[in-house]
């Protein structure tokens, strides 16, 4: 997932944190990122048609920006689900951060095949545990490390 | 919601034993729906197809055991593949694609999946200054020759495909 994704899915989640615009402040503190550089990528965003960013307000995304922002977010739940029930990772929410850079859409569709994640798909995501909510881990994990 | 580094690069032994594994999981999921491919249509399969998926099969066996390989040399337990198989196994019903042109665009979509998570391994692995526990040049060179018979298989399909 590049940067400009992961900003649109952390913009999106803030968004329906906060019920209205994202501010920066909050934005960047999600990325832990300088304010500088969450407004220099928000301008970005807003240049390619998927952010509007109104000065005092905050950041909103347009109707692509959230479709870019859902199909992320969905990346991620995938990521989060295939560690969590499928390699059994106890920290899976902070491995899928790290790993989700790395980790590509076309990648996660193939994980996705055996994963079992449900159709509300991203609507299930949790922002205060960071996790799908319908997300249970594995009783017994495989993985034996 | 918990802060992130923004496209983060991978730092450590166990980032990058935790990436291996997910390479080996495709592997592993390439190979078993050749396997069910080529059990599931065997009475009607061509030889072309058939050749096709068992090479496919084959190369996936291989590639994992490079990554276990790797994984060993980082010191983590790998992962346990029978478990593994047979929760492929148990999904692969409701995905399994329906005909011929299907099951060479699955295979197509298995190489592509397959190239495109080892070149993203491999960039972010060449962005990171990490030291790890395997030396630099084995598990690149590793990752690349891997990468390199990912190409192939999706100019084998690619092939197969236009012609048909």
């Amino acid at each position: 997932m590049n940067t400009a994704d992961q900003y649109l899915k952390t913009i999106y989640v803030v968004q329906k944190q906060e019920d209205g615009p994202a501010s920066t402040g909050s934005i960047a503190d999600a990325l832990d990122v300088s304010p500088a550089s969450a407004n220099e990528m928000i301008g970005k965003l807003e240049e390619r048609g998927l952010a509007e960013h109104e000065k005092y307000k905050g950041v909103q995304l347009t109707d692509d920006g959230i479709l870019r922002a859902r199909d992320a977010l969905q990346t991620y739940c995938i990521i989060e689900r295939f560690l969590a029930n499928v390699l059994g990772v106890e920290e899976f929410r902070a491995e899928a951060h790290e790993l989700e850079a790395v980790i590509d859409d076309t990648v996660a569709e193939r994980l996705d095949t055996i994963i079992d994640r449900q159709p509300e798909c991203p609507d299930c995501f949790d922002p205060e545990t960071d996790a799908c909510a319908c997300l249970e881990v594995a009783m017994a994990p495989v993985e034996s490390d | 919601m918990v802060a992130v580094s923004v496209s983060q690069r991978i730092a450590s032994d166990d980032q990058l034993a935790r990436l291996l594994q997910i390479g080996i999981v495709l592997e592993e999921v390439v190979e078993a729906r050749a396997h069910h491919h080529y059990r599931g249509v065997d009475a009607d399969l061509d030889d072309e197809i058939e050749a096709l998926l068992a090479d496919a099969a084959e190369e996936s066996a291989d590639h994992r055991e490079r990554l276990e390989s790797l994984i060993a040399g980082l010191g983590v337990d790998s992962v346990p593949f029978d478990e593994i198989e047979s929760l492929v196994d148990a999904r692969y019903g409701r995905t399994k694609p329906e005909d011929f042109d299907g099951i060479l665009y699955d295979q197509l979509c298995n190489e592509e999946t397959a190239y495109k998570f080892y070149d993203d391994l491999i960039e972010a692995i060449e962005a990171s200054d990490a030291e790890f526990t395997i030396d630099r040049d084995r598990l690149l060179r590793t990752l690349r020759t891997i990468r390199e018979e990912e190409a192939e298989g999706v100019s084998e399909v690619t092939e197969v495909m236009e012609r048909r």
